[in-house]
């Protein structure tokens, strides 16, 4: 019989689709023995978040090579569309499909947005990109902030002044509420569809990458001007890269908006601390580094919560360990010690077996 | 330069070993506590802000929640156990005060007097009424965060003020026409101004200008003051915190503007406003249910041991707190709870008891509540005089 061979990029993804299994494994069987706490439990969905929004703001740093400080916006997106959705819908269509319609609406939705703001921001490079993403984030959230809707017989009513000049009919309902956002969500969200969402934005991150369009997306970051010179359409593929990244940063919004009953666009959950957020998550895990993504976001997400028990020290010691976390990760010298640290032990493996073969 | 990274690898391990310690320390903690049964004490577990902007809130509800807790203990606890009270971090972020949630949990809560904040309540109130737990907010008071049947609050809800303003201002006829400035971004003042506006088509006076101003721009309201003087306002309805109206007073009184002010509990520590010349709240009128230099005996006592143990004075939050505990402590003792129920069983004697209960507490006396979760009590409308509260 002929020795499968199996490729190295193959063989790596195939590493990375694993590792989410076992831990959704590892995490089913503790839920289902019921060893599992009460924070780790509630923790289970808002990890899946993260996760998604690591790795799908990593396909815009890390492949496409541009510095966006927006993602919190397209989540936000994400998460009002879905919502605004599910409150319209609840009662009229069946749970589990309404939820399906809302993934693929709030996905949707943000990725239209991803063109649009992609269009005009995608012609500047660097910190100036960075800057205005940072802008456009912003936009988003104030302009929810703003946004009232309401619904009777007659339909529905928008206003951007306040919830009364809608004039509804007494039995109308207000559904988004400005500031105070839209409450009332259904809590569709559960670990295993967080866990399937994962799954599939890896599916698509990790095959675009390895396809023809990713190899153009990562010239286009290697090289902007060799690129152009070969004839790869640059817009094209940068809008192809930001807006597959935005629909799944608004993926990760309507699993956000369907886990809480409330949701409001607050500095804190779609600001731009939220987007740094994101890309920390990015730059500690390693930057093009779709696995070291993940597993940052999720460290990141459960060390504020672990570290509880410090009450009031917790952030500073977040902080510190975040700072020796990124040293030990990406300073220089740490990673040649990590380095030659591998090569002293997997080396000698290496040699052993190179003896052995001969 | 080894050595660095060496030393670097070592203090990492060591954090980390720390923070999953800490992790396991709670785990343990929990365990512990089932273990007992949670045999002689009470677990009550509080939720709010005490770090980020909403800090001063969250600080005030967790010291005046302990200091009436202390209390308690102190007297005998509640039918004759003792009580354990733990107060947890939300962030004023709604997944954060889900978190806050599931660690007290974990810790063996078995009643809540949280959270602070109405965003946070109404994520928390989903939750516990998944678990059918016990809660009582001493100050959400968005419409919201009483839905169900199990939560309850001390302070009263955004529409109420609004409603007991409006209703205030027309039958004591204090002006024709009323401007109002509110911020447009805060769930808290919006919900009042909302009310209000819808109950001023029934008084007898009419809104001249109503100008939001959100938490991006809450600096110079020279353009609001302007277009309420320019529409001949006789009277200010001010929905906001205290931080904003001195701003808002200050910058009247510049404009040669005075007219009567009017505002709700979130006025409240308007007097001690730093570089705040106090003088230029004079006449102020507010609906406070709380005023920290209010001469009845139990508020006197409140705020002496508040300030002898935290050095600051007491606010309408810390006072709401206060309450809070104090109404689980009757509605306890009321349905003979003993700690070792479950917490499904306590909550439904509690929601049985705390509608029977009347409290004489710092927010108001004849306190009572029904099913609907809402707190029945006076609203007191307080007027600065002399740089003190007067009853009007």
């Amino acid at each position: 019989m002929k020795k499968l061979k199996i490729n190295k990029t193959t063989k790596h993804n195939f590493i990375t689709y694993l590792m989410v299994f076992i831990a959704f494994a590892a995490a089913s069987l503790l839920l289902a023995a019921g060893q599992m706490s009460s924070l780790m439990e509630g923790l289970l969905v808002p990890l899946c978040i993260y996760v998604m929004l690591a790795i799908s703001l990593n396909l815009t740093v890390g492949i496409l090579g541009e510095l966006s400080l927006g993602h919190a916006g397209f989540m936000c997106v994400g998460a009002f569309s879905s919502a605004f959705f599910s409150k319209c819908t609840e009662g009229t269509l069946p749970d589990g499909f309404r939820f399906f319609i809302a993934i693929l609406i709030g996905a949707a939705a943000a990725g239209v947005f991803g063109i649009l703001i992609g269009i005009p921001v995608l012609r500047l490079k660097g910190d100036y990109l960075a800057i205005v993403t940072l802008a456009f984030g912003e936009i988003i959230k104030n302009l929810v902030n703003v946004l009232y809707i309401g619904k009777d017989q007659n339909g529905f009513h928008f206003s951007m002044k306040d919830s009364i000049s809608l004039n509804l009919d007494p039995e109308g309902q207000i559904i988004v509420n400005g500031a105070q956002g839209i409450t009332g969500t259904p809590n569709d969200s559960s670990f295993i569809i967080g866990i399937i969402l994962i799954f599939i934005s890896l599916a698509v991150i990790l095959n675009l990458i390895n396809s023809r369009d990713g190899r153009a997306i990562m010239s286009i970051r290697d090289n902007r001007i060799a690129a152009e010179s070969v004839g790869i359409n640059i817009t094209k593929y940068k809008l192809m890269a930001f807006s597959i990244s935005a629909a799944i940063a608004g993926a990760a919004g309507v699993l956000y908006a369907h886990n809480l009953s409330t949701l409001t666009a607050s500095p804190k959950n779609f600001g731009y601390n939220m987007s740094i957020m994101i890309l920390v998550f990015v730059v500690l895990g390693g930057i093009g580094n779709i696995r070291g993504s993940m597993i940052a976001a999720v460290i990141l997400t459960l060390l504020p919560e672990l570290l509880r028990g410090l009450s009031d020290y917790r952030m500073l010691i977040y902080a510190i360990v975040l700072i020796a976390m990124m040293l030990f990760n990406w300073s220089p010298r740490a990673v040649e010690w990590k380095e030659g640290m591998k090569e002293k032990y997997l080396g000698g493996l290496k040699k052993r077996r190179e003896k052995e073969v001969k | 330069m080894k050595k660095f990274s060496k030393l670097m690898s070592i203090f990492l391990a060591s954090t980390m070993a720390v923070s999953l310690f800490a992790g396991c320390g709670k785990a343990a903690d929990s365990a512990s506590a089932d273990a007992e049964g949670g045999a002689d004490v009470f677990k009550i577990g509080g939720i709010g802000p005490i770090t980020g902007d909403n800090a001063e809130y969250g600080l005030a509800v967790q010291n005046a929640s302990q200091l009436a807790v202390d209390e308690i203990n102190a007297n005998g606890g509640i039918n004759g156990y003792q009580i354990a009270f733990k107060f947890q971090d939300d962030e004023t972020d709604a997944e954060k005060a889900v978190n806050a949630y599931n660690t007290l949990k974990d810790w063996g809560m078995q009643m809540l007097a949280g959270t602070v904040t109405s965003g946070c309540s109404v994520a928390v109130a989903e939750k516990t009424a998944a678990d059918n737990m016990f809660q009582i907010t001493p100050s959400g008071s968005s419409v919201d965060c009483v839905k169900f049947d199990n939560a309850f609050r001390v302070c009263f809800s955004d529409p109420n003020q609004g409603l007991a303003s409006a209703k205030y201002i027309g039958e004591n006829a204090l002006a024709s026409k009323v401007a109002v400035i509110y911020n447009s971004s805060d769930i808290y003042s919006s919900g009042i101004y909302e009310k209000f506006a819808a109950e001023a088509a029934n008084q007898p006076f009419e809104i001249v200008s109503a100008e939001a101003f959100t938490a991006d721009s809450k600096t110079d309201f020279s353009v609001q003051i302007q277009k309420a003087k320019d529409a001949g306002a006789e009277l200010v309805f001010l929905p906001i915190y205290y931080s904003e109206a001195a701003l808002i007073l200050a910058q009247a009184a510049t404009l040669n503007y005075a007219p009567d002010f009017f505002g709700c509990d979130g006025l409240d520590g308007l007097l001690n406003v730093e570089n705040f010349d106090a003088s230029l709240a004079e006449g102020v009128m507010l609906l406070t249910p709380f005023a920290a230099d209010a001469a009845d005996e139990m508020t006197q006592k409140f705020v002496k041991a508040y300030k002898e143990k935290y050095g600051n004075t007491p606010n309408q939050f810390a006072a709401d707190a206060y309450d809070a505990i104090y109404a689980i402590k009757l509605a306890a003792e009321d349905a003979g709870l003993t700690p070792d129920m479950d917490v499904s069983a306590m909550c439904e004697a509690l929601k049985g008891s705390i509608t029977k209960i009347t409290l004489d507490g710092l927010t108001g006396t004849g306190m009572t509540w029904d099913a609907s979760g809402e707190p029945n009590k006076e609203p007191k409308a307080v007027k600065i005089v002399s740089g003190a509260y007067t009853s009007m």
